[in-house]
């Protein structure tokens, strides 16, 4: 730390002895030793500091215990009023009666987990498919532009792609998309009548396009990482291209793969302003995605500021404390998922 | 010591700046603002500031006592009333009005919305435009046999709760199953954010009905539709209709919590109500008090006449000349 009293500094009990200075055959032979031993010479003792730095990483690392435990007590405890009178059923009940003191939340937990869902379907196979084509088989000259431009959509904020979604994406699914998807999957029951545009599949499908760069660009990351001995290897073994992208780069990648479609995950359970600018905001169940739908985020930002009587307020943080815990389970399922799916790995071909 | 650091800190406060903080309603945020900062160009040192978070909060923030002033769409219940920390006098600012808004392909007359048949539409009982009773509301106007959809605004808004409002007064079914707030459980339709999506989802899907705040549709020249009144006029959304209906209110109360939807007058536009300036009286801070005071009596004899600039609807006469009473009494 005081470089001006390096000639008296006595080496620190954990030091390793230093072996003589100025070797000649170091890597710029006449220039004295390194930056670095320099600098470890002359600072004399680390213990305090290491000590020091050690504990400060650690109260690092516990302020997010911290922050999540604060949120979860403070969820609550603004939440008492409905907790005590609705209990655990406010959490299956599908009443949303802010006139006559009425709420229950499972209509929004229902359109949150269904519009990400929709995110996921459409998402992960796009998202993988850029992937593979930027590491695997894209010219190198196309690879940066599309690179950026996977990145350039994840900065793109919430309500420009509701704005966007509410001219573009949803008059095009009136029109175009939703009739097709109700003559071809109509037997279904997942895609009939009425067909406003907005509803519970805008609201997947905008959602789809803002988690698609998150899970892009990571698997893309992932997959980069693969060693090419691997590719090497399999195809050596005789693999055609797509035997070996499968075998051995998707296969090598899935933990990361998995990953990063839980960052995605996350970002579609938690989105708010495009959601509820497509979603259609009734809180209701219905079978049919193309009906509106209500989100736990999507209810909170519209109803929080206008809610002037207690137990309203008390429901709306309810909700919160809902989004929270279903976030939690939702996290820890797909913690679950990646320890199955990685738990032994084998060299399999499928 | 203390004393003596404490009488110059609160004489530097003087000195400086009179700091007003307020917080509401977002529907009368323009002219607000607007007010504000005219106001405090005119009087050295004020300075006045208004967060637009919303009724509900304006009430909350008002209540608790952390704002000089609130400021609602929506007249504090009695429960609201009776929990206050300190007393609160609501004094009326300006006045606004929803209209309804639709849009009928090969349709180029304005429409003409009965009150049940309003209040029809939005339980979903009427769900074809060529409905017999719309017909019977537009003689000569060849309707679409299209399904009507129903738009109302998603997220808890005064303009909602005027709406509902004069649904309930006119609808007893309406008024049973489904009530007034800013935020209700809709029969039936879809939820659009603000008054723009609203219009937009309107514009955009042919059959659709919508409603907004008036002062939005004569901004952006959005058509709409004439409702029949109390007195049995047709009338359009319109400044005049709007101050007609607040002229028409017969036995003002003293608070003016008053609902004047489905008001009285010969011309009055039914779906109109007052934006409230929650005072508390006692005022949190004497001096701030004082400024406030000031304020409210410059409202009423330079601010009520900017407001048609922006499209709201000024106080009447009956109803300022009572305000002034009021606040004489201001503590």
């Amino acid at each position: 730390m005081n470089f001006k009293i390096q000639d008296v500094r006595v080496p620190g009990p954990s030091e390793t002895p230093s072996p003589v200075s100025d070797p000649p055959s170091g890597p710029h032979p006449g220039e004295g030793p390194s930056a670095i031993r320099k600098f470890l010479l002359s600072r004399g003792s680390s213990a305090f500091a290491d000590r020091g730095f050690r504990w400060l990483m650690v109260l690092c690392a516990l302020t997010i215990f911290g922050i999540v435990a604060l949120i979860a007590t403070e969820l609550t405890l603004r939440s008492q009023l409905t907790i005590s009178k609705f209990g655990i059923k406010f959490f299956f009940g599908s009443a949303w009666d802010p006139v006559n003191g009425k709420f229950g939340a499972l209509p929004f937990i229902y359109g949150t987990l269904v519009s990400s869902l929709i995110a996921l379907v459409i998402a992960v196979p796009l998202a993988v498919g850029v992937a593979v084509f930027i590491t695997e088989m894209c010219p190198r000259k196309l690879r940066g532009p599309l690179s950026f431009f996977t990145e350039l959509l994840a900065a793109i904020p919430s309500v420009v792609y509701g704005l966007w979604a509410v001219f573009v994406l949803v008059p095009l699914l009136r029109e175009h998309v939703n009739p097709v998807l109700m003559k071809l999957l109509g037997w279904t029951g997942f895609f009939s009548e009425p067909n406003f545009g907005i509803g519970m599949f805008a609201a997947g499908v905008i959602l789809s396009i803002m988690i698609l760069p998150v899970i892009s660009s990571l698997t893309r990351e992932v997959m980069t990482a693969v060693p090419h001995s691997q590719r090497e290897a399999v195809l050596a073994l005789g693999a055609t291209r797509w035997e070996m992208i499968r075998m051995g780069v998707l296969r090598n990648a899935r933990i990361g793969i998995v990953g990063s479609i839980i960052l995605g995950l996350g970002r579609a359970l938690g989105e708010t302003m495009a959601v509820t600018m497509v979603i259609g905001n009734r809180p209701e169940i219905v079978k049919s995605l193309l009906a509106p739908g209500y989100s736990m985020a999507s209810v909170i930002a519209n109803e929080f500021s206008e809610a002037s009587d207690d137990l309203y307020l008390s429901a709306l943080i309810e909700i919160g404390l809902a989004l929270f815990i279903v976030t939690i389970i939702v996290n820890a399922l797909a913690q679950l998922l990646v320890w199955v799916v990685t738990r032994g790995a084998p060299a399999r071909v499928n | 010591m203390f004393l003596a650091a404490a009488l110059i800190v609160s004489a530097a406060s003087q000195g400086l700046a009179q700091k007003l903080n307020g917080a509401g309603a977002t529907f009368p945020y323009p002219i607000y603002s607007k007010w504000f900062s005219e106001f405090s160009a005119q009087h050295a040192g004020v300075q006045i500031n208004y967060q637009s978070i919303g009724s509900g909060g304006g009430i909350r923030q008002v209540m608790a006592g952390t704002v000089d002033f609130g400021a609602s769409d929506v007249p504090m219940t009695d429960a609201q009333i009776k929990d206050s920390k300190v007393k609160i006098v609501a004094i009326p600012a300006v006045l606004g009005a929803v209209v309804p808004i639709y849009n009928l392909p090969g349709v180029n007359t304005e429409l003409r919305f009965s009150p049940d048949v309003l209040a029809d539409i939005y339980l979903g009982k009427i769900t074809s435009w060529n409905d017999g009773r719309i017909a019977k509301d537009n003689p000569g106007v060849t309707l679409p046999g299209a399904k009507i959809n129903v738009v109302h605004r998603s997220e808890g808004s005064g303009t909602t709760f005027i709406f509902t409002d004069y649904l309930s007064k006119v609808s007893p079914e309406w008024k049973s199953s489904v009530g007034s707030n800013s935020a209700v459980p809709w029969p039936i339709g879809i939820g659009a954010k603000g008054n723009e999506a609203v219009a937009g989802m309107v514009r955009q899907l042919p059959g659709t009905i919508g409603y907004v705040e008036l002062i939005y549709a004569l901004q952006n020249k959005i058509q709409y539709g004439y409702i029949r009144n109390a007195a049995g006029t047709w009338v359009k959304g319109s400044i005049d209709g709007v101050t007609e209906a607040a002229a028409s209110v017969k036995n003002m109360p003293a608070d003016y919590r008053v609902s004047i939807t489905n008001a009285p007058g010969k011309n009055a536009y039914p779906i109109s109500s007052f934006t409230w300036l929650l005072i508390p009286n006692p005022p949190r801070d004497g001096n701030n008090g004082k400024v406030l005071k000031d304020f409210l009596n410059w409202m009423l004899d330079h601010g009520e006449s900017e407001v048609t600039a922006l499209y709201y609807a000024p106080l009447p006469k009956s109803v300022s000349d009572k305000v002034r009473v009021t606040l004489s009494q201001l503590k």
